[in-house]
């Protein structure tokens, strides 16, 4: 095997785990969606809403996200260096680690071992486990780019530079915590500073997991798969040093109105404001470099998964923002509006870019065309149909909701009992599980054409 | 020559980036003491409390309850006084939460009586029909397993030894299992006849449950805000009004049914149709239950339902006293 294909081949394992943890975690979403309208479906300890939440939420970030980070960000070193992997054999070794990390994850979730920190929940040992797995991570990447025979890093290799320090910086001090058994600790921060830590790792997981990488791909598979040049360099530098140093002061609007110190809270909010503008800059970068080709969007069954993809996250990061608002998080936070806003990003920007990029990358790796462009057309409309419905119906479930909480009578008591407001709540809820199975249809379809492309090529006589 | 062809001096310039935020907004405040400021009335979790907040954390009850309540009118009116940074200085970790599935439980300590909890957990839409709250009726059926309180509390710095943890937990046996607890029917409704004796999983999450918020309330001693206002008020204005009583039927059964019964033949509180009330039957003293709230586990009404929907339930309450004659 040559160094080339040994690289692809680690890729290809990547794809295929993520694409696997991508299934179990919808499923599980579905199951807790239901769950949300009908109660009874809490079966048993294991499958009770308040474990299957987690699972559904790691599975997805560490499972579909991170093995989707690691094939993509393997291939693109590759590329962009023009050398091969550093340290195959421990890639390898990083590819079966990871999946009976996620596995092992997935299992101590169910079984209540859990710590409560969002998208920290894992307990010590598994901590130390997804630290080893990030350090491998860091080695090959940075191995790679050290031996380089491309001068100049492009924009994807910041992205990715900036992904391997930050999550190991905002894991690692956010899981700090003192262990009672192999199975149970506490964090070492208390109270306020637990929830200020806890919130700048959360707001920063965000940004290292579903933001960096995901525009370095962006970055570096829409020029690939249009054969368009990004439009402008200056403008990426630009807003990549002012996104990763933005990024790091807006943890708090996550706790506006609690007792976090006000500063902190008006700090972050003043930056989050600040973000829109460095995250609109890739928004432009990408748009621009369509300009005068936006036929491509019909002609390129890719283009149009990283165009939306990319309109999404200017969605988001939009939305994000005005969310921090004192006015509107007194009204939206707590609501549906707050898991409606989530699923835009993950449904429709992260999954958009990465399912082209997995597309993109199986058919290159393998010699082949895409197994069917009908198919992955099919997989775009009902995960851009299904992320939409989901996400609308909640958005304006959640301003029933917040409306419902706030509404008082002329004498001044409370117009709705917290009763009326999860009452209201079941039509949307039922739209948001349609929304989902249209989404998991999607899902289906990619899956099976993303695994039909990627079989082994048949060895002609 | 480029910060771009240099990558190890990239990311450690991208390591100074990512820490200016960081320092000021996170690192900074964790040695400031006005960040967690503690406070003498705020004590930390008994041993039976600290279980009870690990099955808490265990079922992930935080995916669906907050615990910080906003200083917003309204919020305050549905859920009690705004949360203050000392209570949460024995927290680790905070269970704050990111969404209101269901209620707040920041104020939840003693608004209701313990034997609400052990129905509520095993029978939730047996009480509220609307509800999407999970049933846990496993709780009750296991055995609290206390082998690792101690070490929990060591770990956690509250300042009491094993002794002390081993006299409490014996004390929480023996109250919640002897005749005398005032929910023991309720619980051993719930609790299987060998569990009957011990402590179980939610003996110490209904004590935990109990905890949340009462040291500010102890505190506090008596209502504050709207409801502390014109409590006593002399005459039922919709005495006689039909349309009141009406509408004083419905406000009985979305608040007060669940725990007076159906037609007020009591439950986990007092008999309502009934010519006289445990703490008085005068106009004056009803709107004051109902309004104030009661020792014991009666909430007060008078912030979330305003003074005309308290009065219209008392007219109602006065139909239920006619009907019982």
């Amino acid at each position: 095997m040559g160094d080339g294909e040994r690289g692809s081949s680690i890729v290809m394992g990547f794809v295929l785990s993520s694409v696997f943890w991508l299934v179990v975690g919808l499923v599980v979403g579905l199951w807790v969606a239901a769950e949300m309208i009908f109660p009874a479906l809490n079966l048993t300890p294991w499958l009770a809403f308040g474990r299957l939440r987690v699972v559904h939420t790691n599975g997805l970030v560490f499972g579909f996200t991170i093995g989707g980070i690691f094939a993509c960000s393997y291939y693109m070193v590759e590329k962009l260096t023009r050398t091969p992997l550093a340290f195959p054999g421990l890639a390898r070794v990083q590819l079966w680690l990871f999946n009976a990390a996620i596995a092992l994850a997935a299992l101590s979730l169910f079984a209540g071992m859990n710590t409560s920190k969002e998208y920290a929940e894992l307990e010590w040992p598994l901590d130390i486990v997804v630290v080893i797995l990030w350090v491998m991570f860091a080695a090959i990447v940075m191995g790679t780019l050290l031996k380089r025979r491309e001068k100049q890093m492009y924009v994807s290799l910041w992205f990715l530079i900036a992904c391997v320090v930050t999550v190991a910086v905002v894991y690692i001090l956010n899981n700090l915590a003192a262990p009672v058994s192999l199975t149970k600790s506490y964090s070492v921060y208390s109270g306020v500073n637990d929830a200020n830590v806890q919130w700048w790792f959360g707001h920063n997981a965000v940004a290292s997991v579903f933001t960096f990488p995901i525009l370095a791909m962006f970055y570096y598979f829409l020029p690939k798969t249009t054969g368009l040049p990004i439009y402008s360099h200056r403008l990426s530098i630009v807003a990549f040093w002012s996104l990763v140093f933005g990024y790091l002061w807006t943890g708090a609007h996550h706790l506006m109105l609690t007792p976090v110190p006000e500063w902190i809270q008006t700090t972050a909010l003043a930056f989050s404001i600040f973000l829109i503008a460095p995250s609109w800059g890739s928004v432009v970068n990408g748009y621009y470099t369509m300009n005068g080709h936006w036929d491509r969007m019909k002609s390129n069954y890719l283009a149009k998964f990283f165009i939306l993809g990319i309109t999404f996250y200017g969605l988001q990061t939009i939305q994000g923002p005005t969310q921090a608002l004192r006015t509107l998080t007194g009204y939206l936070h707590y609501t549906e509006y707050i898991p409606g806003h989530v699923h835009m990003g993950t449904m429709g920007w992260v999954t958009m870019i990465i399912c082209a990029s997995m597309y993109f990358m199986a058919a290159k790796i393998r010699g082949r065309e895409v197994h069917s462009v009908k198919l992955a057309n099919v997989n775009f409309w009902l995960i851009l149909v299904g992320q939409l419905l989901f996400t609308a119906a909640l958005w304006v479930a959640g301003i029933v909701q917040g409306a419902m909480w706030k509404a008082v009578n002329p004498d001044g008591s409370l117009a709705y009992s917290f009763l009326d407001g999860v009452a209201a709540m079941y039509p949307f809820w039922a739209v948001r599980l349609a929304g989902g199975l249209l989404y998991f249809a999607g899902i289906l379809v990619f899956a099976y054409n993303l695994y039909m492309t990627s079989r082994p090529a048949p060895r002609t006589a | 020559m480029s910060i771009y062809d240099k990558p190890v001096t990239f990311a450690m310039l991208a390591v100074a980036v990512i820490s200016v935020g960081t320092l000021v907004t996170t690192f900074i405040p964790l040695f400031l003491p006005s960040t967690q400021p503690v406070s003498p009335l705020v004590k930390p979790y008994t041993a039976p409390e600290v279980e009870g907040r690990d099955i808490y954390i265990r079922e992930g009850c935080n995916n669906c309850h907050t615990q910080t309540v906003r200083p917003l009118r309204t919020e305050v009116a549905r859920y009690g006084d705004y949360s203050k940074p000392e209570e949460f200085a024995y927290d680790r970790p905070f269970l704050w939460g990111s969404r209101r599935t269901g209620p707040d439980l920041a104020r939840l300590g003693g608004k209701y009586p313990d034997a609400w909890h052990y129905r509520h957990m095993a029978d939730p839409q047996g009480m509220f029909a609307k509800s999407n709250m999970p049933a846990y009726p496993w709780l009750a059926k296991t055995r609290l397993d206390d082998s690792l309180t101690a070490r929990k509390v060591r770990v956690l710095g509250y300042g009491y030894d094993e002794a002390e943890v081993s006299r409490r937990m014996a004390e929480f046996r023996q109250t919640v299992s002897g005749p005398a607890y005032p929910a023991a029917v309720l619980r051993s409704q719930v609790t299987p006849e060998p569990l009957r004796g011990e402590a179980t999983e939610l003996d110490a999450l209904v004590a935990y449950l109990q905890r949340l918020g009462a040291d500010l309330k102890a505190a506090q001693r008596g209502p504050i805000g709207p409801a502390a206002a014109k409590a006593a008020e002399a005459r039922n204005p919709f005495a006689g009004n039909k349309t009141a009583e009406e509408e004083g039927g419905k406000i009985f059964r979305e608040n007060c049914r669940s725990c007076h019964g159906e037609r007020g033949e009591g439950g986990f509180g007092p008999k309502l149709a009934a010519k006289s009330h445990k703490y008085g039957g005068t106009d004056a003293e009803l709107f004051a239950s109902v309004a104030n709230g009661r020792p014991g586990g009666m909430p007060p009404f008078l912030s979330g339902l305003g003074k005309d929907r308290v009065w219209k339930a008392v007219t109602y309450i006065r139909r239920l006293e006619r009907e019982e004659k």
